[in-house]
């Protein structure tokens, strides 16, 4: 089955994939307006047991990848939470595209998560709608539509372009990944944020993954990547200058070149 | 937020619609507690209007006559009927007042006794139809005048059988507003459980929905569509049943001419065909505060 059959750049750069400031001319000029897509000022969270996350202070600058790493319970999911606002800060702030959470309202926070693409562990889908229905949710509830031949190429950059009909509860794990980074690109997004989006899946699988997330990291999209397989990071570096956070004691701290 | 109305209701959404999984009990409940509602309130509708009119109908029509009864010996009769007819044309308050005729006594009696009946040969009392005027007589008064000038004249008002009468249609009338009524609220609060229940079902969903910039107002239209069709389809189905069930009453005219008939006349039969719509504007109402309560609790 061939992984990508054509690059993410060329699908986006024609159609209604096409992401916001999809050109690298509008990118740079984002670049320089807004130095930070996503920021934290002393930001905890606390689950009612006791704080999982205490004084994170970091910003994420567009273009930027970013792996996040650290033992299991330590909070990466958490903090992924907080950088889509599902979750806020039980003090200090986080800030999203220069707006801080506690000031967005319910609709302010969908219209923010439509910038930002989630790749969950466990993916989430709507079981009873084909993989193609379901790539395209973001689509659909925002009310637009795009080119069929787009949805093809972007199915086939993931590989996935037999499969457009099929109900995900069918799909393996490695397919519901792809599914769910496909459905994460689709509204051309600023930022991408995946959560062990290899816990799933077998090497090879991890290494095609990392291989798309490497490719929009250099259209241009900012990425931020939760997973606890360090080989991957070693991999991630060779290709791409990947920054590496690691929760220790409920901080977020950079890791150094042990990795 | 952009909150479902009417018109996007009635606005078919393909897309919106297909991302709310299509089964599920609670909606077709709705559909069935809908039309199983408004079949009772096409009922408790013709109990009302037709409880509306026997309660006019008393209320109007008997409350301006009264009759005397003359009993006397054959004799007498005459004189007796002379001085109450004379009491009456000198009474304020009675617009008008004369003695039945041997035939129109005949016909009153006739529904009981039938048509041949011998009245000459019976001892029956005479009687005569008092009419007031609109302001009324002095009941109590007239009755002390025609003791003294007609000690065999009794006075009958109906107001004895009369009030109770229409007190009681009024009550009937009252009731089955009440129960249309009634018959809403349930329909909103069994609405508004299946709805609970669908939208606590499908949490999974709009939790997608919501992870990938779906907004409240889009989730909530997409339940609350299909609730709103669920419940009118439900009560059109409901009245027009209940509409064939009142049009196999027996009519009117069987019941000899007391009772109107529980059923519905002429314009009537077009209020049933409102059900449907109110049951539509009320699962609408339901299910949207019902969506949007949810919608703040699971996301």
């Amino acid at each position: 089955m061939p992984m990508i059959s054509k690059p993410l750049s060329s699908i986006h750069q024609h159609g209604r994939l096409k992401p916001r400031g999809a050109s690298a001319k509008v990118l740079a000029v984002q670049d320089k307006r807004q130095t930070r897509v996503i920021a934290f000022d002393s930001a905890a969270y606390n689950y009612g047991g006791g704080e999982l996350l205490s004084e994170v202070s970091l910003r994420l600058a567009p273009g930027s990848f970013h792996f996040l790493t650290g033992p299991s319970g330590s909070g990466k999911s958490t903090f992924l939470k907080l950088c889509y606002a599902e979750l806020l800060p039980t003090s200090g702030r986080v800030t999203l595209f220069d707006r801080e959470v506690r000031g967005l309202s319910r609709d302010d926070v969908a219209l923010t998560r439509r910038r930002i693409g989630v790749v969950h562990q466990d993916c989430q889908f709507l079981d009873h709608l084909p993989l193609a229905a379901n790539v395209t949710l973001p689509l659909t509830v925002a009310g637009r539509s795009g080119p069929l031949q787009d949805l093809t190429d972007l199915l086939g950059w993931v590989g996935l372009g037999a499969l457009a009909g099929a109900l995900p509860p069918s799909l393996s794990g490695g397919e519901r990944q792809r599914a769910a980074l496909a459905r994460a690109v689709i509204m051309g997004p600023d930022v991408i944020l995946a959560d062990e989006p290899t816990g799933n899946v077998d090497w090879e699988m991890s290494l095609r993954l990392l291989t798309l997330l490497v490719e929009l990291n250099k259209m241009g999209k900012t990425i931020l990547v939760a997973t606890h397989d360090l080989n991957l990071i070693r991999q991630a570096k060779a290709q791409v200058a990947a920054r590496v956070l690691r929760i220790s004691k409920r901080r977020i701290q950079l890791a150094g070149a042990d990795l | 937020m952009k909150l479902p109305t009417i018109p996007t209701i009635l606005a078919a959404d393909p897309q919106a619609d297909r991302v709310v999984p299509p089964s599920g009990a609670a909606a077709r409940l709705t559909g069935l507690v809908a039309g199983a509602m408004a079949f009772l309130a096409v009922f408790a509708l013709a109990l009302s209007l037709a409880a509306g009119r026997l309660a006019d109908r008393w209320g109007e029509g008997l409350a301006r006559t009264a009759t005397v009864r003359i009993s006397a010996a054959p004799d007498q009769m005459t004189l007796q009927t002379d001085a109450v007819l004379a009491v009456l044309a000198a009474t304020p308050g009675v617009a008008s007042s004369r003695a039945l005729s041997i035939d129109e006594q005949r016909a009153l009696l006739a529904p009981w006794f039938g048509p041949d009946l011998p009245i000459d040969a019976l001892p029956l009392p005479q009687l005569v139809e008092v009419i007031e005027t609109a302001a009324g007589y002095d009941g109590e008064g007239l009755r002390q005048r025609l003791a003294a000038e007609a000690p065999g004249a009794v006075l009958d008002d109906h107001t004895r059988w009369r009030k109770p009468l229409v007190q009681a249609a009024g009550r009937l009338r009252l009731l089955g507003w009440l129960s249309i009524g009634l018959i809403g609220v349930v329909v909103a609060a069994m609405i508004t459980l299946a709805a609970n229940a669908a939208l606590a079902a499908n949490a999974q969903v709009i939790r997608v929905l919501r992870l990938v910039g779906a907004r409240d107002g889009y989730i909530a239209r997409a339940f609350v569509r299909r609730f709103t069709l669920r419940a009118v389809w439900g009560a059109l189905a409901g009245s027009v049943a209940g509409m064939i069930g009142v049009s196999l009453l027996p009519r009117a005219d069987a019941a000899g001419g007391f009772l109107t008939g529980l059923g519905f006349q002429g314009a009537g039969w077009l209020l049933p065909l409102t059900l449907p719509l109110l049951a539509g504007v009320v699962a609408f109402l339901a299910t949207r505060a019902a969506a949007l309560a949810k919608l703040r609790e699971l996301t």
